[in-house]
């Protein structure tokens, strides 16, 4: 396979669309996105429900159910192949090796009538062509690997033995089995307590760091990913509102509708009294209003968001954002403390 | 702001709420219970929002329902102007929830798909015989407007509303009758970020403009410490920690729930970075069969012997914060203070490289 570019891209992601067919008519969950993600790093894509996110990931993983859904354009070169070009074979061999994915529900990737041993042992066995033996080796050093206590006489049991947070241990061992170059992780602790969730966050990093794959982290929290990530991609309503570093993202946000996020979200230490809101409702897909999709929201809108579709402006090397007044919000919360 | 020197609206007494579970196996049958609320003893004061964080299973939406009784108490006092709620009759009980309402996480399944917004809001009304005919439909029209709900869509079904506005609609509803009393279950848990402070921001209107009284049931410490003016922390189905909201944040003296604190990603990375996190080791252990002593004993890295043996009561630590721990006191409030370097290795940097 195809080395890494001289850019060190493992993934570059370019205009991918993926539409669905409904009765209301066309859904465009993603319309038109473009990113790239190097080798190593952690890239988090933060959205709302409805904000083509995860149907952003399925899509790398070829995993839209078609019909309804179809991948209407783009391409996704990994390691400097296009996932979307390849046999079905191919992206079966790609899936679980070189890209794993963990969800947020364990329950639905693992198999309920399946001991735990037993999922394990099928990854590597399949794809690495470990014998019986070795693979429930690898299985049960891979158990102890993310925290399961007695590995080895727990591996055997059945996944409804085990709690949340111990099912998403699991998960991660199993995508992790084959030394995956890229781990996706589709809101991987929100079904979880908030100690659980501290748990996991730091179980993915820690792997992550000794592992050297790339993650792609797709979550709703804006905490998650402040201190997880490397770049963070804002999306809304099928498109990339903003795209940046990490701390740019956070300490100068060029989009009013990332602004509004972030105000959005309690701050433990700041004093009480009424909080930022974002006014309104996501916009219905299959009927976005013309010019700007967040326009109806937005507190900096004007005439022409509601008439022109917004730019996608760059505001820093690495930092673009999709608005018409883009250079003027990136100011102003540059003059901000 | 709360007037203690008021009676408090409601005073929950010695609260327990047990559930029989079938144990053993299918031949030997011993009879077992989850104690999902053990001897809880707290006060809501008229006008405040009272916010209850505990993790899953820890026993706060059993006892919130305990509250209105949707769930029945196994003993204990719940009292409401001079009512013991818990001992009162059926029917009794029926005329009380004209006074105490409730907002469930997910407005979806608490709402009957079959009936339009206006037959889901005027319920209520007639149940309580508080208005008819052209009355009751001005006052859903009213109730629709004070959460933000168009009145053109008076005749539409549940399904049709995104999460917030149905959750909208589950606020109408429970402010139909006019309570004094809501128990807010995880109102917020299900929306989205967006639409969460938009639902907490009217709640608080609400609660300023009609002087209601919240019990505010979350896992989310963020959005408790942003609504609530005093906070209780539950554990195992006891009430572990209790103070003003912003003390519990910014003081915590159990080591429970400092680490619940410190687990709380904050929207900020280099305060991310910097940060140190205690990651408590294990689950939450099962509710059928607690730990003895303290609930906390077998997570807690400051736990000795007694712990195991003592069951600690929730005492005054510091004036208005109570905390249940038999190794602090008011003489030696910090725990760190009182067992230094008792947890190696609790403490852990989230970043930067590991020595």
């Amino acid at each position: 396979m195809a080395e890494i570019g001289t850019n060190g891209n493992l993934l570059e992601v370019k205009d991918l669309r993926t539409y669905f067919q409904t009765e209301d008519g066309t859904v465009k969950a993603v319309d038109g996105i473009s990113f790239e993600l190097k080798q190593g790093e952690t890239l988090g894509i933060v959205g709302e429900s409805g904000s083509g996110k995860s149907v952003a990931n399925l899509s790398i993983m070829r995993l839209i159910p078609e019909p309804p859904g179809k991948i209407v354009s783009g391409s996704v070169m990994f390691r400097g192949r296009d996932v979307l070009r390849l046999s079905p074979r191919e992206v079966r061999n790609l899936r679980g090796r070189r890209i794993a994915m963990i969800f947020q529900d364990p329950m639905t990737s693992l198999n309920p009538f399946m001991r735990i041993s037993k999922q394990l042992m099928e990854a590597t066995q399949l794809h690495l062509g470990h014998s019986k033996e070795k693979a429930r080796e690898h299985a049960i050093e891979m158990l102890e690997h993310v925290g399961i206590p007695d590995a080895g006489e727990r591996a055997d049991s059945y996944p409804h033995e085990f709690s949340g947070g111990m099912r998403q241990r699991v998960m991660i061992a199993m995508a992790l089995s084959c030394q995956p170059e890229l781990l996706i992780a589709d809101e991987p602790t929100t079904a979880l307590d908030v100690t659980i969730q501290a748990q996991i966050l730091e179980l993915i990093k820690r792997l992550k760091a000794e592992s050297g794959a790339s993650v792609i982290l797709i979550t709703h929290d804006l905490g998650v990913v402040a201190g997880m990530t490397d770049h963070i991609i804002v999306m809304y309503a099928g498109k990339v509102f903003e795209q940046a570093p990490t701390t740019e993202l956070f300490e100068r946000p060029g989009n009013p509708y990332t602004r509004g996020l972030l105000r959005s979200v309690p701050d433990p230490t700041a004093e009480q009294g009424k909080l930022y809101q974002i006014p309104g409702l996501p916009p219905d897909l299959a009927h976005l209003p013309a010019g700007c999709p967040f326009a109806p929201r937005c507190e900096r809108a004007e005439e022409i968001c509601r008439q022109e579709f917004p730019p996608f402006v760059q505001l820093a090397p690495d930092h673009h954002s999709l608005c018409h007044f883009a250079d003027e919000v990136y100011a102003q919360s540059s003059s901000e403390p | 702001m709360i007037d203690r020197a008021d009676k408090p609206l409601i005073s929950i007494r010695d609260l327990k709420v047990y559930f029989p579970v079938s144990g053993g196996s299918l031949f030997s049958r011993s009879q077992r219970v989850v104690k999902a609320v053990d001897g809880v003893t707290l006060d809501i004061y008229s006008g405040e929002t009272f916010g209850l964080v505990g993790e899953s299973g820890c026993g706060k939406s059993t006892l919130g329902r305990a509250i209105l009784r949707l769930i029945e108490p196994t003993s204990g006092q719940i009292l409401f102007r001079d009512r013991d709620l818990a001992h009162l009759s059926k029917t009794e009980m029926r005329e009380q929830r004209r006074h105490l309402q409730i907002i469930f996480q997910d407005p979806y399944a608490s709402l009957n798909p079959r009936m339009t917004v206006s037959q889901i809001i005027g319920e209520p009304i007639e149940t309580f015989r508080l208005a008819r005919g052209q009355a009751k439909r001005a006052r859903v029209q009213e109730l629709m407007e004070l959460v933000g709900l168009s009145a053109r869509f008076l005749k539409r079904y549940p399904h049709e509303f995104s999460g917030g506005q149905r959750q909208r609609i589950g606020i109408a509803r429970a402010l139909a009758v006019d309570p004094d009393f809501i128990v807010a279950d995880e109102p917020i848990s299900a929306l989205d970020v967006s639409i969460q402070a938009q639902i907490m921001n009217l709640l608080d209107r609400l609660r300023r403009e009609k002087n209601l009284t919240y019990l505010f049931i979350s896992h989310d410490l963020r959005a408790i410490r942003h609504v609530s003016d005093r906070v209780a922390v539950m554990y195992l189905g006891k009430i572990v920690e209790l103070a003003d909201g912003k003390t519990v944040y910014s003081q915590p003296l159990m080591p429970y729930t400092k680490a619940l604190i410190s687990a709380v990603p904050v929207p900020d990375p280099k305060v991310e970075a910097n940060r140190r996190r205690i990651v408590l080791e294990g689950d939450v252990p099962s509710p059928i069969n607690p730990p003895r002593g303290c609930r906390f004993h077998t997570r807690c890295p400051y736990a000795i012997d007694a712990c195991s043996d003592v069951e600690p009561k929730l005492v005054q630590i510091r004036p208005d914060h109570f905390a249940a721990c038999i190794r602090i006191s008011p003489e030696q409030p910090d725990i760190e203070r009182v067992a230094p370097g008792a947890a190696p290795g609790l403490w852990q940097h989230t970043a930067g490289p590991t020595t």
